[in-house]
């Protein structure tokens, strides 16, 4: 038998995932919608989190979300209560949102008619962290019940995202959450991350978040149009 | 455990690759980060699953570990992190978060040998 030769490649293997990813991103900033991915591990408050959001921002804003989940649609069914329209991607049993997932979702939506898009990805610490899915925002939520040390144990994932939001903090005395060792292990895996600390079920420190997504609204719209 | 899903898109892109060039794949030589999010053992083992009943069947996956390179505005130079737990400039200390790589998931080049089949043809 022949010596083996090398043949060059160079390819990425996300690159199928990317380029919808991409072409996403350019259909979210030409309809003018910020969209929002949540990502967390399973019972950190994202979906109770995502309906007060939901609720909150809906009598002045036009808001939508896509939920992904493994098996049920208990999570859209929730969600539906906040009266905006959701959509459930079922994964089966794949363990992660993909762009591609979002994109056939979105088929029969209209963007335009949009002001806010949350996609909340299947609860999970490690694999989504792959996967860009052409978000504006992707925020890392841990509840003050999983321990401090999170961002250590999960340094990719809160690397992969933009801001922070520490949940449940209505519990934090009981559970004797330490808040500035949180924030320094944050930090130390993503310096300079934006962090909130908030409670979804007192509303402490959900003003603060609130401001900051329609902060990012306005100046993302500003910034796109001054480019066209 | 996302890795079988990146094992099957690595055995379907060296499979287009292989058709082109002509051949059978021994080996898959792949870059992968330490910030790809990709857990190398589980990779190794879903490859082989991946592989199954495909022409990249008993072919092999070399794997290069590339560590995160930053590069720290206060020395003004690159520098490898030790750890994704301390985005710290090793020498000086200064947090950073330029990263320069760390997050490659690249399928770098293939060892091919002459197809056997083309030639018994």
């Amino acid at each position: 038998m022949s010596e083996p030769r090398l043949v060059e490649v160079r390819k990425n293997v996300l690159k199928a995932n990317d380029v919808i990813a991409r072409s996403l991103r350019e259909r979210f900033r030409s309809a003018g919608v910020f969209v929002v991915s949540l990502v967390s591990s399973p019972g950190s408050g994202k979906t109770a989190f995502l309906e007060k959001t939901l609720t909150t921002l809906r009598p002045n804003y036009r808001v939508a979300a896509l939920v992904g989940d493994l098996a049920t649609e208990n999570d859209a069914v929730r969600l539906a209560r906040s009266q905006a329209p959701v959509k459930q991607i079922i994964t089966g049993t794949i363990c992660h949102l993909e762009a591609a997932m979002v994109e056939k979702s979105l088929a029969d939506w209209d963007l335009n008619t949009l002001d806010f898009l949350f996609i909340e990805n299947v609860g999970n610490l490690v694999c989504p962290s792959s996967y860009d899915l052409g978000e504006n925002l992707r925020i890392v939520l841990m509840s003050v019940t999983e321990g401090e040390d999170k961002p250590l144990k999960y340094p990719t994932i809160f690397n992969s995202a933009d801001v922070a939001v520490i949940t449940k903090i209505d519990l934090a005395v009981a559970v004797e959450f330490d808040s500035s060792a949180a924030c320094a292990n944050i930090q130390a895996v993503r310096p300079g991350m934006h962090v909130f600390q908030l409670s979804t079920k007192s509303g402490e420190g959900m003003r603060d978040y609130f401001d900051f997504l329609i902060t990012s609204l306005t100046q993302m719209r500003t910034s796109f149009s001054q480019t066209v | 455990m996302h890795e079988l899903s990146i094992a099957m898109s690595i055995v379907e892109m060296a499979e287009e690759e292989a058709e082109r060039h002509g051949g059978q794949v021994s080996a898959v030589h792949l870059k992968l980060g330490a910030l790809s999010g990709v857990v190398k053992e589980a990779l190794l083992s879903s490859f082989e699953m991946a592989c199954f009943d495909t022409p990249l069947a008993g072919s092999r996956l070399i794997i290069e570990e590339v560590p995160i390179v930053v590069f720290c505005g206060s020395c003004q130079t690159q520098r490898t992190l030790t750890s994704a737990q301390w985005f710290c400039c090793p020498e000086c200390g200064t947090p950073t978060l330029e990263i320069v790589q760390g997050k490659d998931l690249e399928v770098v080049a293939l060892e091919m040998t002459d197809d056997v089949r083309a030639q018994a043809g």
